[in-house]
């Protein structure tokens, strides 16, 4: 049930940032203008929800821990890097430059996910 | 030694020189009553029925010791709110042993988050054993933040290293490895170059009959590697064991009991005294499992070994702490 809930909260973001990748990219909108953009990665399960996130350039990306047991979010290219996230704790990350950035729990490293900034 | 209960697991591992082929799993919680006993390479079922005879004849030996693991002092979820009771409800355990263990090791996971008032509380705790020595490696709950340096200036005193160290009791070598730090994205626990060599390094001169105890917080063999519950390079270490008679490797990190025997190789999983694991691919995550408060001890649990010189023989016995 909660496995299910979830994959439905990570289809929602992955179809909120395609919108927001459409109206970024439609002629005459302008970067000043617009809202400083965000999405949410979950932590639960042992899981990156979605595992693969795509956002724009700019974008701040949250990741909260659902789980019972501690994690961390370690870009493997050490762009970023995490403090030990409890239960319910965030940690945020602004993309500045276009790339793809693979990154995993480094407690749990079978934990992977990434992040495609366009 | 202790007045047996229902719940426990024996395994007696004879050094005979019979060559194994394949290997022998057994694998049983702490809850159902299973026991398991090795003998002459063959592993065998028994009822619970004949429990006191069987401890009875393989009780007396020369030295005994306990493992426990995976406290996680800190953790205050549903699946146990009170984890210093469970490790409280341990060592009143070890201290209910008829004859006092040699020493105790602790196979990781001492803490939940590195805390140093979470290692305080263990070592508190833990002073109230009638074991003299402790000896601990790390799990990764241990060295969250700070690579290891905090547990090391704890811990680490006479370690090499990021924690390794051996040292010998009554003709058993006993070597602590640690297989937590510098884990790669998508892979399993590891040793690294270092760390191997050193082993290597460690045990060359040493005479093939004597017993080995390896004790490291991820296990050393393949127990479930979608889950990270697996060493990367462990074989490389094994090889350098191939030429004893008798391995033990004793492991923590999945808080429940398996064994399993490959040539004259012998692991083995204890279990936690803070919260149970679900079973291998039995959940779609290997979280902490929650369980009725009332089964709760069932399921946590402490491992006694005992050695009988001259035999090459390990008795691992588990118990759980209802």
């Amino acid at each position: 049930m909660m496995r299910k809930s979830v994959c439905i909260v990570g289809l929602l973001a992955t179809v909120m940032v395609a919108t927001l990748l459409l109206s970024a990219g439609s002629p005459g909108s302008s970067a000043n203008t617009a809202e400083p953009a965000s999405a949410e990665v979950k932590v639960d399960n042992f899981s990156f929800g979605p595992a693969t996130l795509t956002v724009a350039v700019g974008t701040t990306v949250t990741w909260t821990n659902r789980d019972d047991i501690p994690h961390t979010i370690v870009s493997t290219d050490k762009v970023f890097k995490s403090k030990v996230l409890d239960t319910d704790e965030k940690f945020s990350f602004t993309f500045s430059k276009a790339g793809t950035y693979p990154y995993f729990c480094s407690i749990h490293p079978k934990m992977t996910g990434s992040v495609v900034v366009q | 030694m202790a007045k047996r209960k229902k719940d426990e697991i024996l395994h007696d591992h004879n050094n005979d020189g019979v060559d194994r082929r394949g290997f022998l799993k057994c694998m049983a919680w702490a809850g159902t009553g299973a026991l398991c006993v090795m003998e002459g390479g063959i592993l065998k079922s028994y009822s619970l029925s004949r429990l006191g005879e069987i401890t009875a004849r393989e009780m007396a030996g020369e030295l005994s010791f306990v493992q426990i693991s995976d406290s996680h002092m800190g953790f205050n979820k549903p699946a146990n709110p009170d984890v210093a009771g469970t490790l409280k409800s341990a060592v009143q355990k070890i201290n209910g042993l008829s004859k006092p263990p040699e020493f105790m090791l602790h196979t990781g996971d001492i803490s939940h988050l590195s805390k140093p008032e979470e290692f305080d509380t263990v070592d508190q705790i833990l002073k109230s054993a009638n074991a003299k020595d402790v000896f601990f490696v790390p799990g990764e709950h241990d060295v969250l933040n700070d690579d290891g340096k905090s547990y090391l200036e704890r811990y680490g005193k006479n370690a090499k290293g990021a924690g390794w160290y051996s040292f010998d009791k009554k003709g058993v070598h006993f070597i602590a490895l640690v297989n937590v730090m510098n884990l790669k994205a998508g892979g399993l626990g590891t040793l690294g170059h270092e760390q191997l060599e050193w082993i290597e390094d460690d045990v060359q001169h040493l005479k093939s009959s004597t017993p080995i105890v390896v004790f490291a917080h991820i296990p050393l063999w393949s127990v479930y590697p979608e889950w990270g519950w697996g060493t990367e390079d462990s074989a490389q270490a094994l090889a350098y064991l191939k030429k004893f008679g008798s391995v033990t490797v004793l492991n923590g990190h999945i808080h429940q009991i398996m064994q399993k025997v490959e040539g004259n190789v012998t692991f083995h999983t204890a279990a936690s005294t803070a919260f149970p694991q679900p079973q291998p691919g039995k959940a779609d995550s290997p979280g902490p499992m929650k369980v009725p408060a009332e089964q709760l001890k069932n399921v946590l649990g402490i491992t006694d070994v005992n050695y009988v010189q001259g035999r090459n023989a390990l008795a691992v016995v588990d118990s759980t702490l209802a």
